[in-house]
């Protein structure tokens, strides 16, 4: 359970996220739409507290980012915007390197990292360094690094961004399964299918505001839209 | 286990499998200094007992006119080359070296008992011929004094009445300290062995990770930045001092190949050398890597942490041409600053003087100071909210 109030955090004069509040809860993805440029990385660095907002509060599982950030870091697992691997350590390497900086032991480092291989269909390149790895391999093992530890709350900051059609479709799935094992699930993209096909709650964020809460039928109704892209182009070009 | 210890082995892991970083720390770093120092010095030491060992050529102009003085020169190396029209020309043309020119009225004067002439031509601005000048004045005084002895004892007089001061050069640098003159560099490639050794590990730390965009993830474990920073430091340290070990070995390699004793001088490296300086040198290890790190912080991409290190590293360069250049005399504040208390402790030992206990301990002490600050320095920078964001 994520809930934000109030968030503002500017860079000089320029005011990047300006006021963003919303919830996002267990057993739900909830999806952070907006354009380039909206504030999505910047709220979501907030969330697992890479950068401390300039005001307002975030609260994850109850716990206060800004006040117990190593606490809301283990409750918590993050595919960023960055998404680099160590290309001289194998998919597993990387894996458990971040399964003992969460502080697992050894036994059940191997463990979760075997069961996210398995469930990520990462068998075959789970033994080879990472270098040379493919767009999809390379987000696979970024994700089953964040997710080694169990975290109740996943944040993704444009996870299909540069994959294909196949390992988008799988990247959905495993999702689902997280939404189904009753995690949150927060993802930012700034496409439409991508909310429409996975996302139950949609947060449409522009110019570091948020101009619309709620499913994709609320939307639609909003905007009096029959489709949702409409509806998104009406609702950003509200505040714009 | 300490997230420390965690990133320490992730970090020494992965630079072992580097072929960029065991090049460096582990081939480049400790065989650059031996191997530059050695070609130096044979080609330094080679050309002086090359110049003292070889017959010295002299265009000699009027030999005909001095047939002893002559023979005589020939007799202590002078190689006497044939004569030229213009002397001064031929010098001044770089065609010859040195010239002799033996007056008209050298034989008369001589017979008559009067100073004969005789000319030096050379070209002073031209350093090479500076040493074969002085071979041939101090052989020409010699025969002039030998001469002027017998010319006394045949008016039976004594040569010493002509001889009122006698000088005697007693010149107290023991072998080992005209040795360590030449070695005066030798503390400053031991300091860019350190500085090699944990380049690459330090670039890594932070603008190798950046641009790799895998140092946000990394920031977002559950861990403080401060654990992360010491991780890396150690890892740094590690093979900077791997680095330095190996170079340490590599000189004392190039001791047995020194053709030192020829010019009547001998260096302390031995085993004691070694197993002093390494104790001597690990502090500063500490501090010229943390410093390397918090210096490769600040750049934004790999590339320009590369140029700012690389002006960093030549820094250590001040104290050594100094020392050089200056013979100072080692006070006990100069154990105290870091860099230099090292330099003189380590030119001590090459000159085999002994090492007093009490301004070491303050040196690994002050050196220790200078490095936990600079980590409290490196640790503000780590905790800014920028150094993870690449873009």
């Amino acid at each position: 359970m994520i809930e934000v109030s109030g968030l503002h955090k500017a860079f000089g004069d320029k005011r990047a996220v300006d006021g963003v509040s919303f919830s996002a809860r267990d057993g739900e993805i909830t999806g952070l739409l907006g354009p380039n440029g909206a504030g999505k990385t910047t709220t979501l660095r907030m969330l697992y507290t890479l950068m401390r907002p300039d005001a307002g509060r975030v609260l994850v599982d109850g716990l206060d980012a800004v006040r117990e950030p190593l606490a809301v870091r283990r409750t918590i697992g993050v595919l960023p915007d960055a998404r680099g691997l160590y290309k001289r350590l194998s998919a597993r390497e990387n894996i458990e390197y971040f399964a003992a900086l969460q502080g697992m032991a050894p036994p059940a480092a191997r463990a979760a990292c075997d069961a996210l291989i398995a469930t990520l269909a990462m068998q075959e390149i789970a033994g080879r360094r990472t270098e040379g790895f493919s767009q999809g391999e390379r987000v696979k093992t970024a994700i089953a690094r964040a997710l080694v530890h169990g975290p109740k709350n996943v944040l993704l900051d444009e996870p299909t961004n540069g994959l294909d059609v196949m390992a988008t479709r799988s990247l959905r799935e495993f999702l689902r399964s997280l939404k189904g094992a009753g995690r949150c699930v927060l993802l930012s993209t700034h496409l439409m299918q991508e909310v429409a096909a996975l996302c139950d709650r949609i947060v449409i964020i522009a110019h570091g505001r948020v101009v619309a809460d709620g499913t994709a039928g609320e939307l639609r109704a909003l905007a009096g839209e029959q489709h949702l892209e409409e509806a998104f182009m009406k609702l950003i070009g509200a505040v714009a | 286990m300490n997230a420390a210890l965690i990133v320490y082995l992730k970090e020494c892991r992965e630079s072992l499998r580097d072929r960029r970083v065991l090049l460096n720390s582990l081939l480049l770093g400790p065989l650059l200094g031996p191997v530059l120092f050695l070609v130096l010095m044979r080609l330094v030491v080679g050309r002086e007992l090359e110049k003292a060992e070889q017959p010295l050529p002299v265009v000699v102009i009027g030999a005909e006119r001095a047939p002893e003085l002559v023979d005589a020169l020939r007799q202590m190396g002078v190689a006497v080359k044939p004569t030229v029209d213009d002397p001064e020309l031929a010098v001044r043309e770089q065609r010859i070296d040195l010239a002799l020119r033996v007056a008209t009225d050298f034989g008369a004067a001589w017979r008559a008992g009067r100073p004969a002439q005789l000319e030096l031509i050379y070209d002073s601005s031209r350093r090479e011929g500076g040493s074969d000048v002085e071979r041939l004045r101090s052989m020409l005084e010699n025969y002039g004094r030998h001469y002027g002895a017998l010319r006394l004892l045949a008016r039976g007089l004594s040569p010493g009445v002509a001889t009122p001061l006698v000088v005697a050069n007693r010149d107290t640098a023991t072998p080992q300290a005209r040795g360590a003159l030449l070695f005066a560099m030798l503390p400053y490639m031991l300091v860019l062995t350190i500085f090699i050794g944990g380049l690459w590990l330090a670039i890594d730390s932070t603008a190798g990770e950046r641009e790799r965009a895998s140092l946000e993830p990394l920031l977002i474990n559950p861990v403080p930045r401060d654990r992360i920073l010491l991780g890396k430091l150690l890892a740094t340290t590690t093979f900077s001092t791997a680095s330095l070990t190996l170079g340490l070995l590599a000189f004392l390699a190039v001791g047995l190949f020194m053709p030192t004793e020829q010019l009547g001088m001998s260096l302390a490296l031995g085993p004691h050398f070694f197993a002093v300086a390494l104790p001597v040198l690990a502090p500063l290890v500490a501090l010229l890597c943390i410093c390397q790190i918090l210096i490769a912080a600040f750049a934004r991409s790999v590339r320009e942490a590369q140029t700012y290190l690389g002006i960093a590293q030549l820094v250590p360069l001040i104290p050594s041409i100094v020392l050089s250049v200056l013979p100072v005399k080692a006070q006990l504040w100069m154990y105290a600053v870091p860099l230099l208390g090292q330099q003189i402790t380590i030119m001590r030992l090459l000159r085999a003087e002994p090492v007093p206990l009490y301004p070491l301990l303050l040196s690994a002490l002050c050196t220790l100071l200078a490095a936990t600050a600079v980590f409290g320095l490196t640790r503000r920078v780590y905790d800014s909210e920028r150094l993870a964001i690449s873009a």
